[in-house]
């Protein structure tokens, strides 16, 4: 039985009650849906703020994080004055200004195997807005445990992709991508930066295939995964087919169960301390001064990107992005004291891997990056 | 010559062309022929025993080649291969 409509929520939805593929019945559809949106990013922002302004009446939002300055670029639904604040509470806000009407549920905390099927299960649709492969694989397998749809996207600089998993109709994202890839190989938002208005883009497409899934109406993008590039101003579309061997969503699945999502995507859980690589391997940016105003030769070695230098750099440094690392090994000493720095340290951590496997030992990874040496020893470096 | 769509995240190893052709007449040559022009990108694509990464899907046209004749499909002079990653950014 579904939900009736108040005549306040009429002349609210009143654009929607005149499309006739909605209409009355599709807004108490609407009204009557919980879609749950994993992320309160950059891809959550736009999904959460139109799935609240077309009225779906229970949505759920998951995120561990605060606003930060450097969020505004693109998560619109965050503004100035949200910083520092619960991501989840700020998204809330933002929502119930546009819609009083619906119903907001906040989990500030990771979606991690312990609580994923709790808080997905009273949900009709999850909606994949994460920005690291754990949460990923884990976002698809519980919706194939629990028959949900997956409204899947993804953003890199200029290029995002869409589509919709649903197991029980089609393949799921395991089809597509059975295996991560090895940690590094591929850099996030974070490390090689995002266009701003991209998630609103993605974003908004994938609230248009989880409304349609609510209402039932259209071509949803099952079995069809979308890739737009922005430079090109393209929009492409490749046939997915369900993998007949996918260990989760196959006639014979090997994975039956939530798993250890980060061991299986080989990084390191949500309680480790970014930009470090743990150890003795770590150097604090008021350490290495210390050390370079001693006088003591260390080697600076940047593995950002060229254009990265324009923003900030430290004095002495020399570049070796990091893709060009393992090429350029021979121009290194072994016997020379080194210490490797990216932005947050992040990348300078897997150049420090790349480097102690090639068999440097007096090496060591800036911890926090270039920022932390903005923030701790050189103020006329602004943090990015 | 058939030519090969690079996403963003790789175009660095390809001097930053977003579409570079390939010679071959199976999808393994062009591969081949691709590394061959561009060694950096051979680590983002193949393993250590020299088979594609499983989380490498190419396309030709709309097809997964795992859905036609996996490498060994044959490629014409005017196909179009899609190399699509895995891409995990959101936020």
């Amino acid at each position: 039985m579904l939900p009736n409509l108040s005549h306040i929520e009429i002349m609210r939805y009143s654009r929607h009650l005149l499309i006739p593929e909605v209409g009355l019945e599709g807004q108490r559809k609407l009204k009557a849906a919980a879609v749950l949106v994993i992320g309160t990013g950059g891809l959550g922002s736009p999904v959460a703020m139109y799935l609240a302004a077309a009225g779906v009446g229970s949505i759920g939002l998951v995120d561990y994080d605060v606003v930060d300055f450097s969020n505004l670029q693109r998560q619109v639904i965050h503004g100035t004055s949200g910083i520092g604040a619960l991501k989840v509470e700020s998204a809330r806000q933002r929502m119930l200004d546009i819609n009083p009407g619906i119903q907001v549920d906040c989990y500030n905390e990771p979606f991690t195997s312990e609580n994923a099927m709790r808080i997905a299960r009273d949900y009709d649709i999850l909606i994949d807005g994460t920005d690291n492969f754990p949460t990923r694989y884990l976002s698809n397998d519980v919706c194939v445990f629990l028959g949900k749809p997956n409204v899947y996207g993804s953003i890199y600089r200029f290029d995002g992709q869409v589509s919709v998993f649903d197991a029980q109709r089609g393949p799921c994202y395991r089809c597509l991508f059975p295996e991560p890839p090895p940690p590094g190989l591929v850099p996030s938002c974070a490390e090689g930066g995002v266009l701003g208005v991209l998630p609103g883009t993605i974003g908004t497409l994938q609230a248009t295939e989880a409304l349609k899934l609510i209402l039932g109406i259209g071509d949803p993008l099952i079995g069809r995964l979308m890739l737009y590039n922005a430079l090109d101003m393209s929009f492409e579309f490749v046939k997915l087919r369900k993998n007949p061997n996918c260990k989760v969503c196959g006639p014979e699945p090997e994975i039956t169960e939530l798993i250890d999502y980060e061991a299986f995507c080989g990084v390191p859980g949500h309680d480790h301390e970014e930009g470090s690589v743990g150890g003795n391997w770590d150097i604090s940016a008021t350490e290495l001064a210390e050390r370079i105003n001693k006088g003591n030769p260390i080697r600076l070695v940047d593995v950002r990107e060229p254009h990265e230098q324009d923003i900030s750099h430290i004095d002495g440094a020399e570049l070796f992005p990091l893709g060009l690392l393992a090429g350029r090994l021979s121009e290194l000493d072994s016997a020379e004291e080194m210490v490797v720095f990216c932005k947050a340290g992040t990348r300078s951590a897997r150049a420090l891997d790349l480097l102690v496997g090639a068999g440097f030992r007096k090496v060591k990874n800036l911890k926090g990056g270039i920022n932390a040496w903005a923030r701790e020893v050189d103020p006329s470096q602004p943090i990015y | 010559m058939p030519t090969l769509r690079i996403p963003t995240p790789l175009r660095p190893y390809t001097s930053g062309q977003s579409e570079v052709a390939v010679q071959g007449s199976n999808v393994a040559q062009a591969m081949n022929d691709l590394i061959v022009r561009y060694p950096d990108l051979k680590p983002h694509l193949y393993n250590g025993e020299g088979s594609l990464r499983p989380f490498v899907n190419l396309f030709l046209g709309e097809d997964n080649i795992k859905d036609l004749q996996g490498i060994e499909t044959p490629l014409e002079v005017e196909d179009r291969l899609l190399l699509i990653p895995s891409v995990a950014g959101g936020c």
